[in-house]
């Protein structure tokens, strides 16, 4: 569109002999660059199969879906399926549990990995700090099943090493069940994440602590600061901006906090504190049958990640407005 | 010359800091390893011996037993294999897909650029759920089939941004000459593009295989009913949950080849390896590429 824009601008008036000549032109083109269609096309036919034909599937919220049954002859029931999701006891639970954990996760998601990366950023024996930083990406790479599982035994209560070394220390007396205690699971999954996650997430604050300008650090030398005062006043405001703008994404993706976590480490004891959203949507859609709640609660959950996104979108945009000027 | 400056003359706050540096940064370094190494030592332990405790890093009775009962236990066996399999598959696949759409939209006279390229953008931010993706695999036929593994996922427009934003970078005088030398738009892609996209390809593809091999979602939501289309993770899940549960006599008499010669939480810390290990040899090739393909990812979303 804009290239053949430049080449003649927008026609007023479509004569039919004129949308010929375009169209001419539109397949002559075509022919031309046939290996550049047949290189994208099939995977756009793809993506509309698997990505744009589900969101078709929002419908369903509106019906009482019967899976033998075809799109016309569905029963419809309009907002039912939401009112039922909105005086459900459940579904307030189900929204807490999400927000807090997602809430717990973007703050310890965010400092801890700043905090990292700013230490790391003052080693200056390179064999050291690749060495700290390869080790701290390796979580990154292994599966929740197997974080969930290294979680659980390190914890459990008959012969976890946590429990058998508050133990022997004499701190407790009996193994305290770590994972049957309900208020304690949005902090087992926060940790278990940061475990996982911050020396992955810290690649981007060191990157971007490499562009700050070594001539800032030497000034505040000759002003007689020391390497901790060197890292509050240049380090962190240098990376103010990546701060800043990532902040704003993690918002916009506030809600796609997932469920993998909540599944794979929650249990029977622990589920008034476990189950999120998606776990609902899960255990009612898919488990029970209930296709059309089950999609009505997606598309709640969707409703609200845009608003997240649009007011994250809104502060991006204020925001780098303020830092060009 | 400035490194050596740096050390003599820092204070002597200047020294504690570093101090408490390095040993904070040794504890993230203990506290990452030790799960791992904890795991590991499990593994490598005589299973009855494990029971009586105190196993910290280091295996007290030295046996693989925990290892033959995995390589001999036909589940697990299938489930390696469907691993491996979807693994390069999904890898391959996600591969070509993912060049092939960032090379036409890096193409500026490509005339379908801006449509494919709005087509890809929206699907990063909205997606149907999990139910009525669900129904649509239902409806096409993939439930209960190998393609369910890796069909879905095969393009996924980030990727695509991340190599297109690599080539872009590319001088563009390469793909002229070539076209001047009578290569067609296929042969520019396969002869001049892909061999000088070799980092961002070593990255994409890092992240297509661990993505794949972690993958045991869609084994419990669409294959749970065959046996035969397992994977490994989905294995080690189900052990885990079972275990989770106090159900670990079910699992014994659900199970009964493994209830002879190794214990359950054995044979789950040995599973457990057999699912990391792989990854642990595959990035440390890979990790030189992965930072450069993260950040400038990142920068450009």
């Amino acid at each position: 569109m804009r290239l053949r824009g430049n080449i003649e601008p927008l026609p007023p008036v479509k004569t039919p002999g004129r949308q010929t000549k375009t169209q001419k032109r539109f397949w002559k083109v075509f022919w031309r660059q046939r290996y550049l269609y047949a290189m994208s096309l099939p995977f756009v036919v793809w993506v509309f199969v698997f990505h744009y034909v589900p969101v078709w599937g929002w419908t369903m919220a509106f019906q009482n879906y019967s899976p033998g049954l075809s799109f016309f002859e569905q029963e419809w029931v309009g907002f039912q399926h939401f009112i039922d999701l909105f005086s459900d006891e459940r579904f307030y639970r189900v929204l807490r549990n999400t927000f807090a954990m997602a809430v717990m996760g973007l703050v310890a998601g965010f400092t801890v990995p700043i905090v990292f990366a700013l230490l790391l950023n003052e080693v200056r024996q390179e064999l050291f700090k690749r060495t700290v930083q390869t080790v701290s990406y390796l979580p990154h790479f292994v599966s929740w099943v197997v974080v969930a599982g290294i979680v659980t035994k390190l914890l459990s209560t008959s012969d976890g090493m946590i429990n058998e070394g508050l133990l022997a220390l004499n701190l407790v007396d009996q193994p305290i069940p770590f994972m049957a205690k309900e208020t304690w699971f949005w902090g087992i999954v926060t940790l278990s994440d940061l475990w996982k996650e911050m020396g992955w997430n810290s690649i981007i604050f060191l990157a971007a602590m490499s562009g700050v300008s070594p001539e800032l650090y030497e000034a505040a030398k000759a002003d007689g600061a020391g390497r901790f005062r060197q890292m509050w006043h240049v380090t962190l405001p240098g990376i103010r901006s990546t701060i800043i703008v990532l902040l704003i994404l993690s918002i916009g993706n506030l809600m796609s906090i997932g469920f993998e976590r909540q599944l794979l480490l929650g249990n029977p004891l622990v589920v008034d504190y476990a189950e999120v959203v998606e776990l609902y949507a899960l255990n009612y859609g898919i488990g029970l049958n209930r296709f059309s709640f089950g999609t009505a609660i997606s598309i709640f959950n969707s409703v609200i990640a845009m608003i997240l996104l649009f007011t994250a979108n809104y502060l991006f945009k204020k925001y780098s407005k303020e830092s060009v000027y | 010359m400035e490194r050596v400056q740096r050390w003599t003359k820092s204070t002597l706050a200047d020294q504690c800091f570093y101090i408490l540096n390095y040993s904070v940064l040794l504890l993230v370094m203990v506290v990452t390893l030790f799960p791992f190494l904890h795991v590991l030592a499990i593994s490598l332990n005589d299973s009855t011996d494990t029971v009586r405790g105190g196993i910290t890093i280091w295996p007290r009775e030295f046996t693989l037993d925990n290892y033959l009962a995995v390589f001999n236990h036909s589940t697990l066996l299938t489930g390696f294999v469907n691993s491996v399999l979807r693994t390069v598959i999904g890898t391959v696949l996600g591969l070509i897909s993912g060049t092939m759409l960032a090379y036409t939209l890096s193409r500026r006279d490509f005339q379908g650029r801006r449509f494919v390229s709005l087509f890809l953008v929206l699907t990063l931010y909205f997606s149907g759920g999990m139910i009525p993706v669900y129904m649509l695999i239902r409806d096409l036929g993939l439930m209960n089939s190998f393609w369910v593994y890796v069909l879905p996922g095969m393009v996924n427009a980030f990727y695509v941004f991340m190599i297109r934003s690599f080539i872009d970078a590319l001088p563009y005088e390469l793909q002229e000459s070539a076209k001047l030398d009578g290569a067609n738009d296929f042969v520019i892609y396969w002869r001049v593009i892909l061999p000088l996209c070799k980092p961002v390809i070593a990255t994409i593809a890092l992240f297509l295989a661990v993505g794949q091999w972690n993958a045991w979602f869609d084994t419990y939501l669409y294959n749970g009913s065959s046996p035969h289309l397992t994977t490994l993770q989905y294995e080690l899940m189900k052990i885990l949950q079972s275990a989770q549960t106090g159900n670990e006599a079910a699992m014994r008499s659900a199970d009964p080849e493994l209830a002879g010669r190794v214990s359950p939480d054995s044979l789950k810390m040995a599973i457990t390896m057999v699912t990391v290990i792989p990854i642990l040899f595959v990035y440390p090739f890979v990790q030189r590429y992965f930072i450069k393909g993260m950040t400038l990812g990142s920068v450009k979303h």
